[in-house]
Parts: C-alpha cells; structure tokens; sequence
C-alpha cells in the first residue's frame, strides 16, 4: 500500500485502499457495503499501480538517462552495447566538443535568438492576450488556431522569399522573428485562459480608485500575471531553443543555433557518438533544470486551456 | 476615492471650459444615465474628450474600448505581417511557375501546380500516405497509453511530482537531439535495443536503416515523445471532473472497468477531444525527428517522407516554389480538414 497513500484533501476511494470504505461510510453516501472481493482486489490494486507507475516512469526516463551516459563514455564503450551504466566515466568528450568551439558559439547563438524572441513576444502577446481574455474576443482569439494549424513551412517559403530578396537571410533579426511565430501564438494561447481565470473586480475597483484603464492593466493586473507569464515565457524560451526548422533554413555558419550545429554534426561526424552525446547532453541540461524546478508552471503551461478548448 | 475621480475629471475639464461637462463626467463616472446629456452638450469638445466621457463607462468594457484596440495592435499587426501576408503570398506563388532564384520572373499558370501535385503518384500520394499512417497510428497510440496513465495518475501518490518531472522532459527536450540519440539506441549493429532484443531471444530489427522499418520505429519514437504531453493533458481533464458520479456509481456496484467506460469517459470527452486535436495537429506536422534521422527526402526511398518533409525538400532541395506552395496548400487544407473532421466526431463543445 506505501506507494499509493493518498494524503491529499479529496476523499480517498477506490485507488486508495482500505481506508476507501471509511471514507465511502463517511460520505453519507448510504450504507451500501462495497462488494467484498473488491476489497481485497484493491490492496493488490495499489501496489499493481505504484508497480505500473515506476515501469511507466522508467521507459520515459532511461533513453535520457542512457544519453547522459553516454556522453561520458569513450567510442569504443559508446558502441559496445554491453557497456551498459556501470562505467568509468570520461570528460573527454566534453572537452572535445569544448575545445573545437562546436558547440558553445551555437548555445550562445540559441540564448541570444531565444532570450529576444521571447521577450519581444512577451511584449506583444501579453497585452494582447489580455484584451481577448477580458472581452471574451473569441473570434479573435480564434486567430490563433490559425497559427498552430498552419505548416510553418508554408510561411517558410515567403519569408525566405522575402528575406532572401532583402539580403536578411542568416541575421539574427530574421531567427528572432521567425522563432516569434511559435512563441507569440504559444503566450497568447496560454495568457488568454490566465486573464480569463483573473476576476474582472480587481480592476474595476482600480478604476474607481481612479486608475486609468491602463493603469488599472498595467498596476493591478500585470504583476497579477507575473505567474503566468514566466511561465508562458519559459516554455516559449524552450520551444525557440529546441526549434530546428526556422535556423535550418535562415541561419549561416555565424548564427546557427543549437539543433542546426547538432544537425550538422551528424553529417561531419556520423561516428563520434560520444560527442553527439556529449552535445546533446549539454543542450539538454538547461531544459532539465527548467523541468525539475518549475514542473509545476510548466505542467499547467502545457495544459493549459485544454479543459476549455 | 469619488474626490480623487472628481479632481481628474475636472482637470481636463479646463481644456473644454463647459462648466456642464462637470457634471456629466461624474455621473458618468458613476454610470449614471445623466452621461447622455455629454454627448447631447453642442460645447462637449472633441473626439479626445468624447473617449473618456462621451460615451458613459456603465461596464468595464466600454470603459476599456479603446484601450482593448490598442493593446491589441502590435499582436494583431505581427499576425498579419508574418502570418497573414505570408500565407497569402504562399497561395499567389501556388498559381505560379516560381522555380530557382528567388527573385527569377515568375508567371501565372493558372491551377497547374494543384494537377500536377495531385497526379503526382511518385512523391505526392505516398507522402499524404505516410502522414495519414504516421499521425493515425502515433496518435492513437498515444492517446490509449497516455489515458492508461493518466488513469493510473490520478489519484495522488508520493513521487507524484517526480514522475511528472519525468514526463515532461521528454516533451521539452530539444526533437534533434532525440532522433540523435534514437539513433544511437536502435543503431542496428551496436545500438542496445537489438542487444536486448537478442539477449531476450528475439531477432534482431533494422529499425531505422531498413526502407518498411523506419516509419513504424518513427511512429513509436514519437509515441515515446508525445505521449506524456496526452497524459497531462488528460490528467489535467481529470482532476477537474467531478466526484459525485463515479461515487454513486460505486455504490451502485459498478465495477471498475465500468465506471471508466460510462462515467468518466463520457465526462473526459470534451478534454479528449482537445487533447487529439491538438495532438493531430502537431503530428501531421511532424518535422524535426523525420528530418534528423532519415534527412533529405526522408531517406533513400522516401521511406520517411511524410508531406511537411515533401514540402521542405520542394521549397529548399529543388527551389519548386510554385509547386512546393501547391503542395503546401492543399496540406493546409488537409489538415483543416482533420480538425473539423475530429471536432465534429468527438462532440460539439460549447468553446
């Protein structure tokens, strides 16, 4: 039973145990006893599911797991799939990829496009979110739906028409711009349920305090909305960091940001996994400290107007 | 606080100087119907004053009319700058022989382009083949296994915020590095999937170096990537479902099997349905795994080339633009197709 105490606030029930029938009798709900062998289904039933979870748990986790691993082992391991995780260890690989530069002006590059990009988003989708949020703009709300449906190739090929005519191809200003398609509909998608969930009293009293109507947005409800767009700004930071397409197409050798390097790096060196490893390894770090110290924003980020559509 | 909003009113009553306007603006200030007789003054000043008196603020939102327009506008002028203009572009470029240099003349050629992509069995066809079967078949599997979990999720446990951390990293890590590291775990001679495959006795796979292999081994490396996402998604559904049905149908006897299939299935529906759409959506669209592990082309027989693949090697391979823009539209439209299709099976929402 230890795996599945439920120690929340709900009622405990079926998943929860023995206690489930206290509960049950507790509820009101009747004196109806539940069926007998249920009970006894049920101690099996939670250690069956802390079992499932943890199997479940692990199949997500060991392929990362074994990236790590292998960034630290040297070629001959690396390929030698009985050198399973009990290794010594090795920097080699780092250092390498450290020492050519392969990797570090790229991660500089990605810091740069996606810190501005996101940014710049920010400034553009919050406001905007806020207006569609507060006067229950659905259709232009609906806009949006435009965004995440269309291929961005299909805009790929006017950009790069464009851009390419304006001799912008490989600046910086076309990645940020190109990587603000993805985060601006991604803010607005997820500020839009923020503002909505935000109650409307907050800035009418404001007003009647004698705010202006931007006062009341930008005093009241902005720092209000500080959660939510940190939250929205991570995982649009994120996304520009992971994005390949947009550089594939409009970086040059100065500007290429991280998964274009590793792109090309499978082609220069199909045979240096520890080195592919090793860079895939670092690229991933900061999006695994993203992952374990704001799972929580990022988890209601993600889901976010889900339940509402 | 009714002094510090007379005091304000007043103030930028000086510029009209009409002592009635005074009054006008307190009552509108207060919502008061007098706020009419502001709009009937003939002395009541210009279109600036008209925004924040003529028109009484009776609701929060004809207080912020203006201001909602305004904080609209650079988001509004992004769209249509960078998503709007460029998709109108891409459809005028669909009707043209665009081919080459970017800035090589160009002429109308009516609906060539649309024939040709359609009665292209070589490359066209096989593409909208292979997006059907690598969305459908990722989808669905993510959608059984990620309701699996979400159902196994959902009642709390200790480790509770641990495993959702798991979950996550596979959706926020970058889809590059992913496909890499598949390669290197399904490679066919030293990867570890066939060492364990083989040490458990069963034959060893080609996965992603064989031509019929590699759209199903995509198909689950993505399921591996996706799923989480459709178990938050539908764990975030769950948690705001009520308790009360499942609680009687307890009572009622039902077993468990049952109160999944009739009580919080039914309830889950809207969650579910966006929960496919959105997902649908991204895999049809699917790029950065196919591309990173297969390249170009989708391998030497296309074996990988879904219609986003076929469209990039189109646009940036062969500089077809016309063609490429065709294509692209008429993938738009599919994919359109499929949300309606799916909004529409899956029950109409009130959103």
């Amino acid at each position: 039973m230890s795996p599945t105490v439920s120690s929340s606030v709900r009622r405990p029930d079926a998943g929860g145990g023995a206690s489930a029938d206290a509960g049950a009798g507790a509820g009101a709900v009747g004196t109806v006893p539940s069926p007998r062998p249920g009970r006894r289904r049920r101690g099996y039933g939670a250690w069956l599911r802390g079992i499932a979870i943890a199997a479940v748990t692990v199949v997500f986790a060991l392929p990362i797991v074994w990236m790590f691993a292998a960034a630290f082992k040297t070629n001959v391991q690396v390929t030698d799939p009985t050198v399973g995780l009990w290794f010594s260890p090795t920097l080699d690989n780092f250092r390498s990829i450290l020492e050519t530069g392969q990797i570090l002006r790229p991660m500089g590059n990605s810091l740069l496009v996606g810190v501005v990009s996101t940014v710049l988003s920010a400034i553009i989708a919050v406001p905007a979110a806020w207006a569609v949020g507060r006067f229950r703009m659905r259709r232009t709300g609906s806009l949006i739906l435009v965004a995440r449906i269309v291929p961005a190739i299909s805009l790929l090929v006017p950009w790069y028409y464009l851009f390419a005519q304006a001799g912008m191809v490989g600046s910086y200003t076309v990645l940020v711009l190109s990587h603000m398609f993805v985060s601006v509909p991604l803010i607005l998608w997820i500020m839009i349920s923020f503002f909505e969930g935000l109650p409307v009293e907050l800035e009418e009293a404001a007003r009647t305090d004698g705010l202006s109507a931007f006062g009341a947005f930008w005093r009241i409800t902005l720092p209000l909305a500080a959660p939510g767009t940190a939250t929205a700004s991570l995982l649009a930071f994120v996304f520009s960091w992971n994005n390949f397409m947009f550089a594939l197409i409009f970086a040059d050798e100065r500007t290429q940001t991280v998964p274009v390097a590793l792109f090309n790096f499978i082609s220069y060196a199909s045979t240096d996994w520890g080195g592919l490893m090793a860079a895939s390894s670092l690229i991933t770090v900061p999006v695994l400290l993203a992952a374990v110290l704001g799972q929580k924003y990022l988890v209601a980020g993600l889901t976010s107007g889900a339940s509402k559509g | 606080m009714r002094t510090a909003k007379n005091a304000t009113t007043s103030a930028t009553e000086d510029t009209t100087g009409n002592p009635t306007d005074n009054a006008a603006g307190t009552a509108a200030a207060s919502g008061g119907p007098t706020a009419r007789t502001a709009d009937g003054s003939p002395g009541a000043a210009g279109p600036g004053a008209r925004g924040s008196r003529g028109r009484a603020p009776r609701t929060f939102e004809q207080a912020n009319r203006r201001l909602k327009w305004a904080m609209l506008a650079p988001a509004l002028a992004f769209v249509g700058l960078m998503i709007v203009f460029p998709l109108v572009f891409t459809l005028n470029l669909s009707f043209t022989d665009a081919f080459g240099a970017v800035n090589a003349g160009k002429n109308y050629v009516g609906a060539q382009n649309f024939l040709d992509a359609l009665g292209d069995s070589r490359r066209f066809w096989p593409a909208v083949q292979r997006t059907v079967v690598f969305t459908v078949g990722a989808v669905v599997l993510e959608t059984v296994l990620g309701l699996a979990l979400a159902m196994l999720m959902r009642k709390p446990f200790r480790g509770m915020r641990w495993v959702r951390t798991v979950l996550i990293i596979p959706l926020l890590t970058t889809p590059v590095a992913i496909g890499i590291l598949w390669l290197l775990i399904l490679d066919p001679s030293n990867g570890i999937a066939n060492h364990l495959l083989t040490s458990l006795g069963l034959p060893p796979q080609e996965f992603l170096g064989s031509v019929s292999q590699s759209l199903p081994t995509l198909m689950l490396i993505d399921v591996w990537q996706w799923t989480p996402m459709m178990t938050l998604l539908l764990l975030a559904g769950l948690t705001t479902l009520p308790e009360e049905p499942e609680e009687a149908a307890l009572v009622d006897g039902a077993g468990g099997w049952q109160r999944f299939r009739y009580v919080i299935l039914p309830m889950l529906g809207p969650t579910l349905a966006t929960a496919l759409v959105l997902r649908a959506v991204d895999a049809l669209k699917t790029f950065d795994i196919l591309y990173a592990t297969k390249g170009a082309g989708g391998g030497s027989d296309f074996e990988a080339e879904t219609l986003n693949v076929y469209a990039y090697g189109l646009t940036f391979d062969y500089q077809e633009y016309g063609l490429a823009s065709a294509v692209l539209a008429l993938f738009t439209l599919f994919i359109i197709g499929v949300v309606i299709l799916l909004r529409r099976r899956t029950g109409r929402k009130t959103a």
